[in-house]
């Protein structure tokens, strides 16, 4: 067996050493350069804060008609006018038209401006159609009520609800002032007349409301609501003084529900 | 005498006491749930994280892009592997079952077995359910 001297074991100890000491190392650099990594759709829509301009003068029965449709039918809103499918859900017990659910509808002004009411209103606005939904209020009440944070208000200034923490208390309910929130009281399938593969149905027990499309912005594409309203609806960046809402915003008196309550809707109407 | 009743006692004895391996052995158990690949996922090489990791970890890789969808809005993973997806669980073509298109023999074979009932269906829907 050849003879080592000590210097020639400490020089192999030592290059040995340094190689126990790579592997880690490696390790480490390349497990920092593979992580995975969360963004945005290249193409999707962004704001500072989401607002929307509704122009009365262009909504007709059948513009809240159409509206109504394309919103509800997308997001799977229940319709309790819908004939039950006895095969598929037996024993469904009767509806309690109450219980409706909506995220977008159609409202007399006398309801959607109470503060401004008036005797001699000019007549036109008594049967004219006004479509409300959520406000998604600069100082919503819902997401300080809600106690798990089910509802939040998104950083583009959008309140959302994250289905899956709702617990159903509904206090977020009693504050909204403006009654933009649906409880589902019951299972919401059997009344979905074709239920949309594109977003997930709600189940008993979660209380729901518009969405203003955030899973449509993220995709690049406008609310569901502004493509079917032949131009009476626009949204678009509150916070961008170059942007569409902006403009009517600049170009049109308009008026916001319940602006006294000091919620800072992101609703406007031009009257 | 006593020597043969005790001998045929014993034998009884362990015979009885082995009584559960000789059920096994005639009978035919199921050992272990065999998922399927199908649809896209048998083109497909490789699923969001290695296949031992989804196994153990799919449901907080689910968790985590529930959050990050619905509170961050970001909807683009782009995972170690180089592989991107849109988080979703079912909506869309590289969501969980866009992939994995048969629930029913790839998600719910695993979990009959394992008596996991995920709630994620009461709203979720599965794109071949609703034809
Ligand atoms: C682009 C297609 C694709 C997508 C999207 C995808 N997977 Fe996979 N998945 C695969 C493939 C392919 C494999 C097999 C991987 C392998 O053998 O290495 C796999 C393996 C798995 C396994 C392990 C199966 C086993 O035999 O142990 C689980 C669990 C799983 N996927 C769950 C999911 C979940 C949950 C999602 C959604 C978060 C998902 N997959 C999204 C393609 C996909
Ligand atoms: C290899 C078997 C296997 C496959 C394939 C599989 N799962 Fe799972 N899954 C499990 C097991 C086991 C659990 C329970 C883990 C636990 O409780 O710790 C689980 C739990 C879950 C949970 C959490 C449930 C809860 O109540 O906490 C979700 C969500 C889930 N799986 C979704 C999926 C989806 C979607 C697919 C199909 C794309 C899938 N899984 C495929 C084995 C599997
Ligand atoms: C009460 C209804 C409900 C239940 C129950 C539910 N979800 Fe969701 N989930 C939603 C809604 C609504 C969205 C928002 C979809 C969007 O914005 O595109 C969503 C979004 C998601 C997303 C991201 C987007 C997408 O399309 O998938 C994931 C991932 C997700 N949920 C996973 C789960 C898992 C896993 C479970 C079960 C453990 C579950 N969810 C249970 C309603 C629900």
């Amino acid at each position: 067996m050849m003879k080592k001297s000590r210097r020639s074991f400490l020089k192999v100890a030592g290059i040995a050493a340094i190689g126990l000491g790579a592997a880690p190392a490696m390790n480490f650099a390349s497990t920092n350069a593979a992580h995975p990594v969360k963004s945005k759709n290249q193409t999707a829509l962004t704001a500072h804060r989401w607002g929307m301009v509704i122009d009365t003068n262009k909504v007709t029965e059948q513009v809240v008609e159409h509206v109504m449709e394309a919103c509800h039918k997308a997001h799977n809103v229940p319709d309790f006018n819908h004939e039950v499918d006895e095969e598929k859900f037996p024993n469904t017990r009767p509806v309690n038209h109450k219980q409706e659910l909506k995220w977008i509808w159609e409202e007399h002004f006398k309801y959607a401006f109470p503060d401004k009411e008036d005797e001699f209103l000019a007549e036109k606005f008594l049967d004219l159609p006004f479509l409300v939904t959520c406000n998604h209020c600069k100082n919503a009440p819902c997401v300080q009520a809600c106690p798990t944070q089910a509802t939040f208000k998104r950083e583009d200034g959008i309140v959302l609800m994250d289905y899956h923490r709702c617990i159903g208390c509904r206090f977020c309910m009693a504050a909204c002032p403006f009654g933009a929130r649906s409880f589902n009281f019951r299972d919401p399938r059997p009344f979905i007349e074709e239920i949309s593969p594109g977003f997930p149905t709600r189940t008993k027990g979660v209380v729901e409301k518009c969405n203003l499309c955030s899973e449509r912005l993220a995709k690049g594409e406008l609310p569901h609501c502004v493509e079917a309203s032949e131009g009476a609806i626009t949204v678009g960046d509150l916070e961008d003084p170059e942007s569409e809402v902006r403009a009517l915003l600049n170009e049109n008196y308009t008026i916001r529900r319940k602006q006294s309550l000091g919620t800072e809707p992101s609703v406007y109407y031009v009257m | 005498m006593t020597k043969n009743i005790i001998l045929t006692g014993l034998g009884i004895f362990v015979l009885a006491v082995l009584s559960p391996f000789w059920f096994n052995m005639v009978t035919t158990t199921q050992a272990k749930p065999s998922p399927e690949l199908l649809g896209k996922a048998k083109t497909e090489k490789k699923c969001v994280l290695d296949k031992y990791d989804m196994r153990a970890n799919h449901m907080s890789l689910l968790d985590e892009w529930r959050d990050s969808v619905v509170r961050d809005a970001d909807r683009m993973y782009t995972s170690a592997n180089g592989k991107s997806f849109n988080m979703s669980l079912s909506t869309g073509e590289n969501s969980c079952l866009g992939c994995h298109e048969d629930k029913a023999k790839f998600c719910d074979s695993c979990h009959t077995y394992a008596s996991v009932r995920p709630y994620c269906w009461d709203c979720h829907t599965n794109p071949k359910e609703i034809e």
